[in-house]
């Protein structure tokens, strides 16, 4: 049978310091939980198609860190880590990010897993210590070069739309 | 990204709650300004300063209609900021894509056979 097609990650902005990313699966959430824990599966992910995930370190417990390590496609290499502060399992983490290029600033992530039987709502639920570190972070998620190209756009007054 | 300390652009003209009111309450359509003070609930001045704000950068127009000035919404300016979001959006979308794959593995693993249901 062939896959279902895969639903679209929704990104909203709840309040200036908070990132709130909805996607629907077509799993059970037990599994979503496992993919999300394991380091060889993380590995296979997590790196979305911006690189390969180099280092992916979890000790599941409050209080226990984790740490990935990505080789970005253009040769960089970053790294993340945080600590652990809730787990249910199968149900929600809570833990704190830091991106180890701006290693004073660190964010606080929630993962929810809904049980909708044999499908699961995820939310990821980011929250920032200020809506400059937000932005910075949302920035981050971009392609090379990207950024510049925006800011020429704005420059241009967008005869596009 | 780096944000510049004045209001010059779109992203810091929306950066403000109230800012983004005065967008909303222009989305259905042009209003005078005491439309805008009875709907925000904040007094006129302070209206009039964010409308400054917004038309700097471009996202309001003014025009005269008799005795009126009428404010529009012009929502250009903000395609920089919704390409932004898009590309975050979209990283996030090709992790999602790859998780698909491992958690139909799993699905097959748990299965036993890989049949599926």
């Amino acid at each position: 049978m062939e896959a279902a097609s895969s639903s679209p990650a929704v990104v909203t902005f709840p309040t200036d310091t908070q990132i709130l990313i909805t996607r629907d699966f077509d799993a059970p959430r037990h599994l979503i939980f496992r993919a999300w824990t394991t380091p060889d599966l993380i590995k296979r992910w997590w790196g979305g198609e911006r690189g390969s995930v180099t280092v992916a370190e979890v000790d599941l417990r409050v209080g226990g860190t984790w740490r990935y390590v990505m080789t970005a496609n253009a040769g960089f290499e970053v790294a993340f880590h945080g600590e652990y502060r809730e787990i249910v399992p199968n149900e929600r983490i809570v833990a704190t990010d830091v991106f180890e290029g701006v290693p004073d600033k660190e964010a606080l992530t929630t993962l929810t897993l809904a049980d909708m039987g044999a499908r699961t709502t995820m939310h990821l639920h980011v929250l920032h210590a200020s809506q400059e570190d937000r932005d910075a972070h949302i920035a981050s998620g971009m392609e090379d070069g990207m950024q510049e190209a925006m800011r020429a756009l704005e420059q241009v007054a967008i005869a596009l739309l | 990204m780096a944000r510049s300390a004045t209001t010059a652009d779109a992203f810091n003209a929306v950066a403000e709650g109230r800012r983004r009111q005065i967008l909303d309450a222009l989305v259905d359509g042009e209003r005078p300004v005491n439309d805008l003070v009875t709907r925000l609930g904040i007094a006129q001045p302070l209206v009039s300063k964010h409308l400054r704000v917004l038309r700097e950068v471009g996202l309001v127009d003014v025009r005269d209609h008799g005795r009126q000035r009428l404010y529009q919404l012009n929502a250009r300016p903000l395609k920089p900021i919704h390409d932004w979001v898009k590309g975050y959006e979209r990283s996030w979308s090709e992790r999602f894509d790859l998780l698909d794959a491992v958690l139909l593995e799993l699905k097959e693993e748990e299965n036993g056979d890989g049949s599926g249901e």
